[in-house]
């Protein structure tokens, strides 16, 4: 390549980000680190990690992963059908209908979390719409139904676009094979486009359950504040309580979620993802 | 028949996402403060909306920040990919897998570990502890729409532009440049919306006493909604679904381009 003369541009090129990398990536997490694993004097100690065992913190934690895995659940039941759908349809046409369900990914969480706190409240938006057609008023506001639904509603688009594209990314050849050697549709599903849709269900899964798992925003909006996700309890850590050590201490127990998923996405994306 | 069921169940999940913004965006012209009953249309919420101080200087911190954060990543991202070229492959895999790091992880944890960082460096200032940290996530979004662009590009133009003679400036804004362009752009507008966007980092990394949209927002919901923040909310909607629209429809022009 001629580009660089020599490597020594290119590492000269590369060190603003490298330094940039390690001052506010590594080195803050490096901190969260050290701040779990010490106590005020500084002193080593596994005791942050450990009260992760107290009875309130574990039943968050367990509530966390239970409401995360919930919604994980549902979501991947509702975008499975609809990448489906959505990538048997004609790639001219169906751009711009892809879009549209992808979108809300990127709107703000908050908003999209407000606007259902609005619609379920007890005189809200749909139990006056329910109350003119005379149906009973639904009180789903401040329960784990209505956190399940706050998630499901935010993380959805997540689901269905790396779910949309393994899909259809699908050779229709390898689908039509299998149905000329005697396949019928439910066998062709079953050994074919369920198999080579994995990589893309892994990574929906990953996308959803993190921020699910980990979330403290819905869980106030639409929890009413008196359900306790881990990610509240790490929040009043920093915001209100200031024990950083355990607030810290708390993150890392989070952080081998993250990683256990960061290796399972790895053992799966063996092509190492769109900047590998 | 199984077409007429595919698109019922492809609008009912469109109803699902789109309908509760279209309830916000109606609530917010609604004259009555109850959420229950339309009491006729109104532009009052719009005008007590702009009215607010605290919302007009919480629009300007979020504004500002993202246009700085978007100017920097941008710039830091694109010299970043370019230089991945010459790099061995192992620093490549390494700057790489560091980038991932922010995306993969939990946003509270970037947050409060960004948050930790600036209290032991005594960085106070809310504007500049944000900025720092929205610059840090949206690198990565610049580099990955920036990346394929370098993998694909054809180095063999700029050989012939040095060959014949050009300057290996000259033949770097002529040839690699243009070829970068679409990544750059789609990059830039990528890290403006999510800077815009940001909520979770944001609120660990502000300190007290500053706010942007989001956490103005998140402080309202908390005490209570009132309908200012169905206006506020239903601009922020139109403006982030007219960026993202424009986004959309640059990269599938450049997709048609490539055909």
């Amino acid at each position: 390549m001629k580009l660089f003369k020599s490597g020594r541009n290119a590492y000269l090129m590369a060190s603003p980000y490298l330094a940039w990398a390690v001052i506010f990536i590594l080195v803050p997490l490096a901190m969260v680190v050290y701040y779990g694993f010490t106590d005020g004097n500084g002193s080593f100690t596994l005791n942050n990690v450990v009260r992760i065992s107290d009875p309130g913190y574990f039943k968050a934690l367990w509530r966390s992963i239970y409401l995360a895995v919930i919604s994980t659940l549902i979501c991947f039941l509702i975008a499975y059908p609809l990448g489906m759908i959505l990538s048997s349809m004609k790639l001219s046409n169906n751009a711009f209908l892809v879009t549209l369900f992808i979108l809300p990914m990127w709107m703000n969480f908050l908003l999209r979390t407000l606007t259902w706190m609005t619609l379920l409240e007890g005189k809200g938006v749909i139990n006056t719409l329910l109350d003119i057609v005379h149906l009973p008023a639904i009180n789903i506001i401040n329960t784990p139904g209505a956190i399940i639904l706050g998630m499901v509603y935010n993380f959805l688009p997540f689901m269905i676009l790396p779910i949309y594209n393994s899909l259809s990314r699908i050779d229709e050849n390898i689908i039509n094979a299998a149905r000329d050697l005697g396949a019928d549709s439910v066998q062709t599903f079953m050994r074919i486009t369920l198999p080579l849709s994995v990589p893309g269900i892994i990574s929906g899964i990953t996308m959803v359950f993190i921020p699910a798992l980990t979330t403290f925003a819905i869980s106030t909006m639409l929890g009413g504040s008196k359900i306790l996700l881990i990610g509240n309890i790490i929040e009043q850590q920093f915001t209100l309580v200031y024990d950083w050590h355990l607030g810290s201490g708390l993150s890392i127990v989070l952080m081998i979620f993250i990683l256990i998923n960061m290796i399972v996405q790895a053992v799966y994306d063996k092509e190492g993802g769109a900047l590998g | 028949m199984k077409k007429i069921l595919e698109r019922i169940y492809l609008g009912i999940i469109l109803l699902f996402m789109y309908a509760p913004i279209v309830t916000l965006i109606v609530l917010s012209f609604n004259l009555s403060k109850s959420r229950a009953r339309w009491g006729g249309f109104t532009l009052n919420w719009y005008i007590r909306l702009f009215s607010d101080r605290a919302v007009a200087s919480a629009l300007m911190n979020t504004l500002s920040i993202a246009v700085l954060a978007t100017i920097f990543s941008t710039i830091i991202g694109t010299i970043t990919c370019i230089a991945m070229i010459g790099l061995s492959p192992r620093l490549r895999s390494v700057i790489t897998g560091v980038t991932n790091i922010p995306m993969i992880n939990a946003d509270i944890v970037t947050g409060i570990s960004l948050m930790l960082l600036f209290r032991f460096l005594h960085i106070g200032s809310g504007f500049m502890t944000i900025l720092l940290a929205h610059i840090t996530f949206d690198i990565p979004f610049v580099m990955l729409s920036v990346m394929p662009r370098i993998k694909n590009m054809n180095f063999y133009v700029y050989e012939a532009a040095l060959d014949l003679g050009a300057t290996p400036f000259y033949a770097f804004r002529k040839t690699i440049l243009p070829d970068l362009m679409p990544g750059v752009i789609s990059g830039a507008l990528m890290a403006f919306t999510m800077s815009l966007d940001d909520f979770i980092i944001t609120y660990f990394t502000k300190g007290s006493g500053f706010e942007t949209l989001s956490t103005l927002i998140y402080n309202e919901v908390k005490r209570g909604i009132q309908p200012e923040i169905y206006a506020l909310s239903a601009i922020i909607f139109v403006v982030v679904l007219t960026l993202l629209l424009i986004n959309s429809g640059a990269s599938d022009n450049i997709i048609k381009e490539k055909k």
